[in-house]
């Protein structure tokens, strides 16, 4: 429990600091290579935790819900890949995605060393606690630092359906206790 | 030996074509996550049909159960509404996409 907790709180910090990071823009914020790697970063990470819960859990709802995530998230990555190609713009890594990814190689380390139904809790306490940090970056950084219209259009579909995936693992949460 | 397989098949299929045409179809359009029009009144044997518009696939799942249909991205599909109540359905993916649909005899 102590071990999501910090790991939530490090990876919030992690997001926090897109607001700081990078050479930046006038407000100091993101600019739209880094949002859009941050963006990426994020997508990716929730479908390597996908593919480790595929591998390794062996409920069924688990199971559909890792499927929705890989399918959705690389859905929203290749409209991403095609956007910025359109605009032209080459993703740049950054302070955030590298702590996102770090944060998240971390995780599955841990969730590695586990099977079962605990495992299975893990993992969905973990979807829950990222899938909210996510979406308040996107809502509170990522979305009003993007100055493109179609960058911007895109983290806001992104959005609406990351926090689809909110609910979903909810739910799952809350009938898998 | 083949035919007496296939030929009652056939039949079915010819019946199951008959009732799906009965009714009217009603859309419902999906874009950007949001099922429109989210309520609609349809009378019973009506036959819905969801388009989604995303580049996500949706479902559309009655709550109770009754019917699970699922909507690839860029695709539409349809589910016949065979008796009177009100149906409240979400999408499994997403699930605070919802909508409700009133089924009324004809
Ligand atoms: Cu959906």
């Amino acid at each position: 429990m102590l071990h999501t907790h910090s790991n939530i709180l490090g990876l919030a910090a992690a997001l926090a600091f897109a607001c700081a990071a990078g050479p930046a823009n006038a407000g100091g914020n993101p600019t739209d290579p880094q949002i859009a790697h941050i963006a990426y970063t994020a997508g990716a990470i929730d479908i390597e935790a996908a593919k480790q819960a595929l591998k390794i859990s062996k409920d069924a709802n688990v199971r559909a819900f890792a499927d929705d995530m890989v399918r959705d998230h690389q859905a929203v990555n290749d409209k991403a890949l095609a956007l910025v190609k359109k605009l032209n713009v080459t993703p740049e890594d950054n302070d955030t995605s590298k702590a996102l990814t770090k944060q998240a190689e971390a995780k599955r380390a841990e969730l590695s060393k586990l099977s079962g139904a605990a495992f299975d809790k893990a993992y969905v306490d973990n979807e829950v606690a990222y899938h909210k940090t996510v979406d308040n970056a996107l809502e509170t950084t990522l979305i009003p630092s993007s100055s493109n219209g179609e960058l911007k259009a895109l983290l806001q579909t992104g959005l609406k359906i990351f926090e689809g995936h909110l609910q979903h693992a909810e739910h799952l949460a809350s009938t898998s206790k | 030996m083949r035919m007496r397989w296939c030929c009652p098949a056939f039949g079915a299929l010819a019946i199951f074509a008959g009732a799906a045409i009965a009714g009217a179809v009603v859309p419902i359009a999906i874009t950007d996550l949001v099922f429109s029009p989210a309520e609609i009144t349809v009378k019973v044997g009506d036959t819905v049909e969801w388009t989604n518009n995303d580049f996500v696939d949706h479902t559309a799942t009655a709550t109770d159960g009754e019917w699970d249909v699922a909507i690839p991205s860029g695709k539409s599909a349809m589910q016949q509404m065979a008796k009177a109540g009100t149906i409240t359905y979400f999408c499994r993916v997403h699930p605070g996409m919802t909508g409700k649909i009133h089924v009324v005899s004809g």
